[in-house]
């Protein structure tokens, strides 16, 4: 009998079919990979598991019996849990807080019972937190720990993963695997959504691919290949990750030097960061989550103040600079996260002309003809799929960061300050803006490309230089890197 | 038992027309039940709310007037709103644009109509800039919340306004408190003979096509718009949000002076602690039934003037407090709102 | 000590108690992520509901019910506009706020016509702990409500820290997704936060026009839901501290009142507008570092 089967689901968002009639099973004890591109439907159809999205069709069986979960409180009740990649945790809370919210039979909650029980739960279940400590304080890793504790406090026989090792280092990925493994030993069942191939080769027994919505196959892990994976997902050859052949970099242009900053709540977060771009190179920042690249990109964009250290483009002082100036010195920039760094209420036109306002004025007012012709050139070269006019946020997330990216780009920028520009994006959008980013390079700019994607570092960068807990734990050459040397670095060995 | 799916897809385009219909409808529902509560018939209510008010010019006119100063704190709050800054002070502005522009009025006695006019209009916009200052600094420089200290100013300056009115301008000559009459060069012109309505309608239709063209087609318009939607977004563009606000929380403060000054100048000539009744928050109001859009915030005003100008009528006819007026006001606000974001879902069968 | 003195702490305690109220209600709504401005039309419905139904059925507890059950509504209505319908926070406050408010004249011109005699009542009447000493004496010669009131807030503490609900609302006004997730009721978990806020309003509102004053007029509220909301900001959200500002505020309008009676020669209206000026600089200087809770006036939808 399998533990969950989902079968015929259908769902569909306005004209978008996430979920195309998919059978989904997945057996008792087994870790089970649900894999495909971002935007495949791998997170709507668990997050349907879940209760958080109701199906427009199909059926749910947890061991056999036909289920309604329309609810995370039913799918609990179920046995069901989920691990998301947005952590669904109170920052302001507790541990123990956090594990029983929601699971406490009592009207009272005493700090020391909770505290103890979540502590008898972690030594149950070989999982390890401190059950005291405020969830704002923990790193990722631990935040991620006590999710898992929350769903199995909640006697979850069936565990949802999804993207787990997103924000983990290597140290720490295999610290799940071995905790996920352990788990299923003692008669867990575990759905893990991941896009790495090679991940979900080394740890799970059976693999479900999607793309576009629908299944495209369901294999036994040793009756299959990386490549046939690969095949499945996406439906043609992929290009492996293959790095950039060593080439000749020209003069430095950027210098960040001693750079220290607070983030916004005050805490330490950069300290001392050193590093310097030469024309012609893209320069990778390898680093998780919560590490100081968001700072980091923040302080280079001109939204931080640092609070020690410079920045100079050449001999042009950036250091104090506001966004404007920054982009006036010659700096193309995209935000961490694109919704954040953009106006999705205003058109693609609009967004694409906030940058370089002054030059589309006339006697005072707007001239709409100019910032609608800049926009139809930049929709032509960047290949946007959007009329100017167009509201920014009706767009697609790939044709919303080429708009970004078109706006970074435009000014043929000395420097460009890359953020996390693949994150979300679906394999064709991802290609369109990795070669973009190449081809800047080969214009002679010099690129600062800060991504939690290491295979993407790898496949871009000329060098790479490791950022964790705020600090550079050291500069090499892509030829000279590997994954584990990498890990290593993230971990503090250097 | 039929089984419903509630789900959600975008609003059809005919709903911009029906919604307002269908929500002065609905509110004129409820409220049908405080009018019978008072003994009276609801239709007749009704009827005198929305068609007696233009069954005649005058009465006619007299919407508008009840308009004008809606419609400048209607613009006030729209402004304001678009960049992102919650103005909830406008009831306050007025009242300092108000004071400025008694001020002038009744000092500056012997300039000339030509000349006392356009002063009048700048003390009353320089009044509201100046009483929006305040929490607009406190907003920007340190983050300190603009609809708690926006309110709280509304609460000081209606002291001021008691103390100038019972102290140093309490009028000589009646012993009321209210100020010295402005001199007659400050007189807005009427437009119409046998009728209230004065410039100062003018003056705010002006006032609406000056904001709409500043929203829509000025850089700070859309700077405002940038700001009001995404802060971080504004931001990353190397908009100076700081300064955007600043400027957009100052002008609103000066357009609600403005609509003091008109209220002055063109219906009491002098002060008295009850110019307003309320016009800052129906402004608010204004607004959101406009859906921030100038031309939408117009209209909204002259229907709640058409009420407003209905209600004395429904209260001398019929015996119903006047108050039903408010009611029926706030009330279409709320269900306006509710059927704005009730428009994005359907009720399907399965 | 001094009679001045004893009769302005008496004084304050007795100003501070439609504070101490509003604030405490205020709190609940706003820990579960939803700033009601619908504060200050909520206190004026307690008033006149609570005058209304103890002027016309002649018993003053009547009126105190009939006062919380109005702002249980009102809280109702609110969770209806901002929680279900997730309509902007501060356009649905201030809508309610102005709704209650013309409901509440309407219905008071409705009741009692138009007489130039302000009807009134016989309220409640104030309650003498240690009556013999001429300190303790007249400060605790307060009104129930006012005891209640001080009361309230370790009570409101204790719920709001050491209880399941407590937690469960701290919960969703900091991170609504990690309480649905978490398997709550997000809607009815801030609906009740609305409705136990808008009773203890509504009594705050009462307080004054059954107990204080014995009758009702329209500038009976005169701006205290907004001065809650910045005793809120004061008390960086946490109800021990609620005490303080409203003690504060409430001082300096007791203050200002005995000033005047003292023929200081400054206008009574400064005294009057001092509070509120005060407000504004303890907001500024205490509102700098202060930690709302994360998801306020950000409305919750899932998919």
């Amino acid at each position: 009998m399998y533990a969950v089967e989902m079968l015929g689901i259908t769902k569909q968002f306005g004209n978008v079919l996430a979920s195309d009639n998919v059978h989904f099973c997945l057996e008792k004890g087994e870790i089970h990979a649900l894999l495909g591109e971002n935007g495949a439907g791998k997170t709507t159809l668990m997050r349907i598991l879940y209760g958080l999205y109701k199906a427009d069709a199909g059926e749910i069986f947890i061991d056999g019996q036909k289920v309604e979960v329309t609810s995370p409180k039913q799918a609990i009740q179920a046995g069901i849990g989920m691990v998301t990649q947005h952590f669904t945790l109170v920052p302001t809370l507790t541990v123990a807080e956090n594990i029983v919210l929601g699971y406490h039979d009592k009207h009272t909650v005493s700090k020391s019972e909770i505290e103890a029980k979540v502590k008898q739960a972690s030594e149950k279940y070989g999982i390890h937190v401190e059950p005291a400590a405020l969830v704002r304080q923990l790193s990722v890793g631990e935040r991620q720990r006590v999710e898992i504790l929350k769903a199995l406090y909640r006697n979850a026989r069936i565990l949802i993963m999804d993207e787990p090792t997103a924000v983990l280092v290597p140290q720490e990925v295999d610290v799940l695997f071995e905790s996920l493994l352990r788990l299923v030993k003692s008669g867990l069942s575990v759905i893990f959504i991941s896009h790495k191939l090679h991940e979900v080769m080394a740890v799970c027994d059976r693999i479900t691919v999607l793309r576009n919505g629908h299944v495209t196959g369901t294999v036994r892990k040793d009756e299959t290949t990386q490549q046939d994976l690969a095949n499945m997902m996406v439906g043609r050859e992929t290009f492996g990750v293959s790095r950039q052949a060593k080439r000749e970099t020209g003069k430095v242009i950027y210098t960040v030097k001693n750079l220290s900053a607070n983030n916004k709540q005050g805490l330490p977060t950069l300290k001392d960061v050193s590093f310097e771009v030469h024309a012609g190179e893209i320069l990778g920042v390898a680093g998780v989550s919560g590490n100081g690249q968001t700072e980091l990109t923040q302080v280079l964009t001109g939204t931080l103040k640092p609070t020690e250290g410079s920045v100079s483009l050449g001999q042009v002082d950036l250091t104090q600079a506001d966004p404007h100036a920054i982009t006036e010195a010659g700096v193309g920039r995209t935000p961490e996260d694109r919704h954040e760094g953009s106006i999705g209420s205003l058109s693609v036109a609009e967004n694409l002309a906030l940058e370089d306002l002054d030059q589309f004025i006339h006697n005072g007012l707007l001239d709409q003809a100019a910032i609608t012709e800049n926009a139809k050139k930049y929709i032509d070269e960047f290949q946007i799929k959007a009329s100017p006019s167009d509201q920014l946020r009706k767009l697609s997330g790939g044709n919303m960061q080429k708009v970004i990216l078109a706006r970074a780009l435009c000014r043929k920028p000395k420097l460009v300050i890359a953020s996390q520009p693949t994150r979300g994006l679906d394999v064709g959008a991802t290609e369109y803006v990795r070669n973009k980013l190449l081809a800047e390079r080969d214009r002679g700019a010099g690129v600062v490309l800060l991504s939690e994607d290491l295979d993407e570092i790898i496949a871009l960068s000329d060098r790479i230089a490791v950022i964790y807990e705020g600090c550079i734990r050291g500069i090499i050459p892509t030829a000279d890197a590997t994954a584990e040397k990498l890990g290593m670095m993230m971990a503090g060995a250097c | 038992m039929l089984n419903f799916k509630i789900e959600r897809t975008p609003a059809p385009r005919w709903a911009v027309v029906v919604i307002p219909i269908v929500a002065v409808l609905v509110t004129f529902l409820l409220c049908s039940i405080l009018v019978l509560m008072a003994g009276a018939n609801p239709f007749a209510a009704f009827y005198n709310f929305i068609v007696t008010p233009l069954s005649s010019q005058v009465s006619a006119l007299e919407v508008l007037v009840k308009s004008t100063p809606l419609i400048l704190t209607g613009m006030a709050v729209t402004f304001a709103f678009t960049a992102g800054y919650f103005n909830i002070g406008a009831e306050g502005q007025l009242y300092a644009g108000a004071i400025a522009a008694t001020w002038v009025g009744i000092t500056f006695t012997n300039l000339p109509g030509i000349v006392m006019i356009p002063l009048m209009v700048v003390a009353g916009f320089a009044g509201g800039v100046l009483w929006a200052l305040i929490p607009a600094l406190l907003k920007v420089k340190l983050k300190v919340d603009e609809v708690v200290t926006t309110l709280l100013m509304n609460s000081i300056i209606m002291f001021f306004v008691s103390f100038l009115l019972n102290g140093p301008w309490r009028s000589p000559v009646s012993g009321w408190p209210q100020s010295a009459e402005i001199s007659d060069a400050a007189h807005f012109a009427r437009l119409f003979p046998k009728s209230r309505l004065h410039i100062g309608f003018i003056i705010a239709l002006l006032v609406v096509v000056i904001v709409y063209i500043l929203i829509k087609r000025t850089p700070l318009g859309l700077k405002m718009r940038a700001s009001g939607a995404s802060l971080t977004g504004a931001q990353f563009a190397g908009i100076d949000t700081t300064r955007t606000m600043l400027i957009a929380a100052l002008v609103s403060g000066g357009i609600a002076g403005l609509a003091g000054a008109v209220e002055i100048g063109g219906i009491h000539f002098h002060l008295i602690e009850s110019i307003s009744n309320g016009f800052g928050y129906t402004g608010i109001i204004v607004a959101t039934l406009g859906s921030l859009h100038p031309i939408g915030a117009t209209i909204a005003a002259m229907f709640i003037g058409l009420i407003g100008t209905g209600s004395q009528t429904v209260s001398r006819v019929l015996g119903v407090p006047v108050y039903l007026g408010d009611v029926v006001q706030n009330t279409l606000l709320l269900v306006t709102l509710a059927m704005f974001l009730l428009q994005n879902y359907r009720i399907k069968r399965v | 000590m001094d009679t001045f003195l004893v009769g302005l702490i008496a004084a304050t305690l007795r100003v501070a108690t439609p504070l101490i109220f509003g604030t405490l209600g205020e709190l609940f709504c706003e820990r579960a992520g939803i700033l009601n401005l619908g504060i200050e039309g909520t206190m004026f419905f307690g008033a006149f509901t609570g005058f209304a139904v103890a002027a016309t059925s002649g018993s003053v507890w009547l009126g105190l019910l009939a006062a919380l059950l109005s702002g249980a509504l009102a809280g109702l209505l609110m969770s209806l506009f901002s929680v279900k319908l997730g309509v902007n926070q501060h356009v649905s406050g201030l809508g309610i706020t102005l709704l209650l408010t013309a409901l509440s004249l309407y219905g008071f011109r409705l009741i009692f016509g138009e007489s130039q005699v302000n009807p009134s009542i016989e309220g409640f009447k104030q309650l003498s702990i240690f009556s013999g000493s001429p300190i303790l004496g007249p400060i605790f010669s307060q009104y129930l409500l006012t005891y209640i009131a001080i009361a309230l807030i370790p009570v409101v503490g204790w719920v709001i820290y050491k209880t399941n609900l407590g937690l469960q609302i701290r919960a969703v006004g900091e991170n609504p997704e990690a309480t649905d997730a978490a398997g709550l009721n997000v809607v009815r978990l801030r609906t009740l936060a609305l409705v136990i806020g808008g009773s203890l309003m509504a009594v705050g509102g009462a307080f004054l026009s059954i107990a204080q004053l014995g009758s009702f007029t329209f500038g009976i509220i005169a701006g205290r839901g907004w001065v809650c909301i910045a005793l809120i900001i004061f008390a960086n959200w946490q109800p021990n501290k609620v005490l303080w500002g409203a003690l504060l505020f409430g001082g300096v309008s007791a203050l200002q009142l005995r000033l005047q009676g003292m023929g200081f020669k400054l206008p009574y209206e400064v005294f009057l507008a001092l509070p509120y000026i005060v407000t504004i600089i303890a907001l500024t200087i205490g509102g700098r570092n202060a930690q709302a809770p994360a998801a306020m006036l950000k409305p919750y939808r899932r998919e």
